[in-house]
């Protein structure tokens, strides 16, 4: 019966005047392409008119910033004061990690130096004891030593320093935006399209105004992680609250809890769970940052990668890439042992004394206290000795250099092949085609998918892209990110469907991804620099890693949630296994596949606008120019674009998904 | 069908016992008139009701687009007695109970918790009602699984800021009562479904509540365990005498369990009374279908099955009126002689043959 539903057509309203639509529609993009080089207009707005919004945008800001007041005080004092309040607990653990404290004690003061190396080493080590056993601590431990060993340690512990403070406001601030929206659905309406905008508008977008309102330094590079990493948190939020069991909410009730108890005492408890997936998130978004963060003046981990990747110092930027790498891993491993962890009924503890209550953190601070004691007697070894440090720098150089000079010829001759035969007709094609019917097509898609409104958004949508004088642009960044997501997802979903099929394959797979996405963007880009220099060809390679992981993620997911009984009717009917891939699982997990497909495109484009770096020249690039110039309206317009792209792809993905689910009777 | 319902309704009163020298109970919750309507606005539905004079027909409701999940329902629970409400899947029963709690705000109807107007109440008082005077039991348990049995237990008196001493105590005297003495440092995550509902009723018995309501509380056990706590649930409430609503789905478990039984169908109640009533008098077909398997004989008391007595009978033994024929049909066919039907004054009121229990049984079999 199922079986019947999964490779019959569906019954579709109307097929044929269905397919007479799409036809038309198709005519009419086919005759505008053939008349748009007579009729400027219509091949590219641009020509012809722009709307003004980006001068518009500049305006309102430079009002921001000079003229609105709110009596009292201007908004750019408030938004000074903001960076001020958010700065304080940032230098306090600045001073700690790395620079150290004068305290005005005395005629000259008292200097207390900031925590050695070994202290912190020794106290993560312990952490990761208690949280997660011995295999945690030994992998905290080597991932510690690496950034001393390798040089990283003074740069290392001002980005952990920024993480250490960006995290916990973005988990704040997010779970009580969750909150807020979780309590009131007219505002829910409000925080979620918001969420959608964050979450799609390039982070390059948002750096220009946080530059304008907050200035240059450490702080607004803080509070432009804040911005990036939190929306996962908001939405983690209201989805655990809005999960938690309806029995335990309504017993909350008949309990007779206050709205208040029922919010501390019931609901964020039952969604604890849930909302450490959320810090987690956190975490690696902030770390993900920390490369872009430094455009802004973060310093640290993330200024050594970006000047070393402009002075094209490969083996560099790869080991301080490798030490975010490292440290990302580290905190993600002890923020997820954290969530696992088994909590001791609180009781047993009755009669226990503080310390022994709280022997995890008695400890860790133990650790940090006896080691700076151990500092201050012998001071030499506070600092991690120079003559025992390594690097693989010279290394990676040569490797550079012999790849250069001996494997050069057939690296290039592959580039060119491509480029010849693939990247350049396809770019001209798309530039070529004509904005209106481009924005046609989309129209009869969001008809056909999702009705009017989906119609009318995704063609506004487009029509704010060509209007605003972005047309050529973006459809190089839709010429890039397409050709990207075409070849992710060729070598993606076959990788996901032998995981799905193979138990052993996948444990390998599946750590291969999660490896990979622990990755920060800009990691991917050292060595493909390295193989390819710069230009289209090695920003469609660096598109293709980051954006692979989804595409094998939802494949196998996708494959694996194939109901049991259908597979058995699949069997008993008599499908070799082949038979079974292509008549069964295949047409049954397609939902599931182009959600991968979605979420492909999703990374796609955010990486595109990093690949800026390497020499394209599209959105990402505009996006980034506007940046180093501090133009605001530009960046914003540009980034919007970006997002919008984004945003149509999304819907009119996630519609189809949506109707190929409920006719396939997956939900 | 509304006119069954209404007039069972209006019959309900007369069906609480007393003619056999029982005291009449007092009624301790009770409700009137009760509609809920879901849609997408409460006072659209509100409205809507108000045009139809209060009992709109169900084709007006249907071209009104409204579902009505609870219609017109009224009903007593008495001091002490286990009033089940017995219906099947989207009946209704699950809807009708959370209005009684007060866990949904009814779209019209009245009711009454110890004299008081429930729907007036304001939010305040609601809390303090619920903290003392009420108790839930939920179908798939409701544990809160961040805190072990003992904080599960305590954590209604924790609330409403009952010192920790005494709060420790109180819930270690209701896990000790519902046999779980010793595993109050676990987990519910390490409890089987059974030991996982025991802490459900501890936890709804922690605050001493007057009103129980247990919302198929046995619905998601195994059949054996089922009947265990069944059995352990009889035993509670000899102990307690709380006044309990009770919802399930299964005829079985509502005959065993109930004094009295409100059968609901499409959210309208369509018939209240006494096991024995539903099975001797059912008001509609749809009663009629769920009693036809029950075994008569551990429905019918002796009341429904004695003779006038006549004096100078040699009776082999006494039973009182109430009693089921199941619980004594062994010793009186076994002993060959009618037993007497005494009441609670010790007066003989009548006489049950040995034929009678035997024409009972076969037709049972």
């Amino acid at each position: 019966m199922s079986l019947a539903t999964a490779t019959s057509p569906a019954p579709a309203a109307r097929p044929f005047a269905g397919r007479l639509v799409w036809l038309a529609a198709i005519a009419v993009l086919v005759v505008l392409w053939q008349i748009a080089p007579s009729v400027a207009w219509i091949g590219d707005p641009a020509s012809v008119y722009i709307l003004p919004l980006q001068g518009w945008i500049s305006s309102a800001m430079d009002w921001l910033v000079d003229d609105l007041s709110f009596g009292l005080f201007t908004f750019k004092e408030l938004t000074r004061a903001i960076a001020w309040l958010l700065g304080l607990p940032l230098k306090a653990c600045i001073a700690v990690l790395s620079k150290g404290w004068h305290l005005p004690i005395g005629a000259d003061g008292v200097f207390v130096p900031p925590v050695p190396w070994f202290g912190v080493v020794a106290a993560v080590t312990w952490l990761g004891w208690r949280l997660g056993g011995r295999s945690l601590a030994i992998l905290v431990a080597l991932c510690f030593l690496y950034l001393a060993v390798f040089g990283q340690w003074a740069s290392a512990m001002i980005t952990l320093s920024s993480i250490l403070v960006a995290v916990p406001v973005g988990v704040v601030v997010g779970i009580a935006l969750g909150i807020v929206a979780h309590r009131s659905e007219t505002l829910a309406a409000l925080i979620r399209p918001l969420l959608d905008l964050m979450q799609t508008v390039p982070v390059f977008a948002y750096l220009v105004p946080v530059l304008f309102l907050f200035g240059f330094g450490p702080v607004s590079a803080m509070i432009a992680t804040i911005i990036y990493a939190m929306p996962p948190m908001v939405r983690v939020t209201m989805l655990a609250l809005k999960s938690v069991p309806p029995e335990v909410v309504e017993f909350g009730h008949m309990a007779g809890c206050t709205p208040r108890q029922m919010l501390w005492r019931i609901l964020l408890p039952a969604a604890r769970p849930s909302l450490m997936v959320g810090v987690n998130q956190v975490i690696m978004l902030s770390l993900n940052m920390v490369i872009i963060a430094s455009m802004i003046g973060a310093g640290g981990l993330g200024r050594d990668v970006l000047t070393s990747l402009r002075r094209l110092a490969i083996g560099d930027g790869l080991e301080a890439g490798i030490a975010i790498t490292l440290l990302a891993i580290s905190l993600d491993r002890l923020s997820q042992a954290f969530v696992y962890r088994q909590k001791q009924p609180l009781h047993l503890e009755q009669g226990m004394g503080f310390l022994v209550r709280h022997a995890t953190l008695s400890v860790f601070f133990g650790v940090v206290v006896a080691s700076l004691l151990v500092a201050a007697f012998e001071p030499s070894i506070a600092l991690y000795p120079k003559s025992m440090m390594l690097s693989t720098a010279p290394f990676w150089d040569g490797l550079v250099e012999f790849v250069n000079v001996h494997l050069y010829e057939y690296l290039d001759a592959i580039k060119a092949f491509l480029l010849i035969n693939v990247l350049v007709p396809l770019k001209r094609f798309m530039v070529d085609a004509p904005w209106l019917g481009v924005v046609v097509i989309l129209a009869v898609a969001g008809m056909r998918l999702g009705g009017v409104r989906l119609a009318i958004a995704v063609s506004l949508m487009a029509a704010f892209i060509a209007l605003t004088g972005n047309w050529e642009k973006a459809m190089i960044s839709v010429y890039l990110c397409g050709l990207s997501v075409i070849i992710a997802s060729l070598i993606g979903i076959p990788i996901g469907i032998l995981s799905a099929r193979h138990d052993g394959f996948r444990r390998v797979a599946r750590t291969t991804i999660d490896t990979l996405q622990t990755l920060p963007s800009f990691v991917y880009l050292i060595p493909v620099v390295m193989l390819f220099a710069v230009g289209d060809f090695s920003a469609m390679i660096a598109i293709v890693l980051y954006a692979l992981a989804p595409a094998v993620r939802y494949a196998d997911h996708g494959i694996r949630r194939v109901p049991a009984n259908i597979m058995e009717a699949g069997t008993m009917a008599g499908c070799r296994p082949s038979q079974l891939l292509w008549k069964v699982q295949l047409p049954l997990a397609m939902p599931e596949l182009m959600l991968g497909l979605n979420q492909t495109i999703m990374m796609a484009l955010s990486m595109l606008v990093i690949t800026a770096l390497v020499g394209t020249n599209d959105l990402g690039q505009e996006v980034y120019i506007a940046l180093t110039r501090a133009d605001i309206g530009h960046g914003v317009v540009a980034g919007l674009c970006v997002a919008f792209i984004a945003m149509i792809a999304d819907r009119l993905i996630n519609a189809w998904a949506e109707n190929r689910k409920r006719q396939l009777q997956l939900d | 069908m509304s006119d069954t319902a209404a007039a069972s309704a209006s019959a309900t009163p007369a069906n609480a016992p007393s003619a056999d020298g029982d005291e009449e109970r007092s009624v301790k919750l009770s409700c009137r008139g009760l509609w809920k309507i879901f849609g997408d606005d409460t006072d659209d539905a509100r409205r809507f009701l108000e045009r139809h004079g209060g009992t709109p027909t169900t084709e007006a409701l249907d071209k009104a687009g409204l579902t009505p999940a609870v219609r017109n329902a009224s009903l007593d629970v008495h001091e002490g007695e286990i009033f089940v409400i017995m219906g099947l899947s989207g009946s209704g029963k699950s809807t009708i109970i959370r209005c009684l709690s007060q866990l949904l705000e009814p779209t019209a109807g009245e009711l009454v918790f110890e004299g008081q107007d429930l729907l007036a109440c304001s939010r305040k008082e609601l809390i303090d009602i619920r903290r003392h005077k009420m108790g839930m039991v939920f179908q798939h348990f409701a544990l809160l699984p961040y805190l072990t049995v003992l904080g599960n237990v305590t954590f209604p008196l924790e609330i409403q800021g009952v010192d920790r001493a005494t709060r420790e105590q109180r819930a270690m005297e209701v896990i000790e009562l519902v046999g779980l003495g010793g595993r109050e440092l676990d987990f519910p995550r390490a409890l089987s479904g059974g030991q996982q509902q025991r802490v459900g009723i501890a936890r709804s018995l922690a605050t001493e509540p007057e009103l129980w309501f247990l919302d198929e509380p046995f619905s998601a056990l195994d059949p054996l365990i089922r009947r265990e706590m069944q059995d352990e649930f009889l035993r509670l409430q000899r102990l307690l005498h709380k006044s309990i609503v009770f919802i399930t789905h299964d005829f079985d478990e509502a005959i065993r369990l109930a004094d009295r039984i409100a059968i609901m169908n499409h959210g309208e109640i369509v018939q209240v009374g006494t096991p024995e009533d539903l099975v001797v008098r059912p008001a509609t077909a749809y009663v009629e279908e769920f009693t036809r398997d029950v075994a008569r004989s551990k429905v019918l008391s002796a009341r429904s099955i004695m003779s006038p007595p006549a004096p100078g009978t040699d009776y082999g033994g006494e039973v009182k009126p109430a009693d089921r024929v199941s619980a004594f049909a062994a010793p009186l066919v076994a002993s060959g002689k009618p037993f007497a039907v005494v009441n609670r004054r010790g007066e003989t009121i009548g006489r049950i043959d040995r034929e009678a229990v035997v024409t009972l049984l076969a037709e049972s079999a």
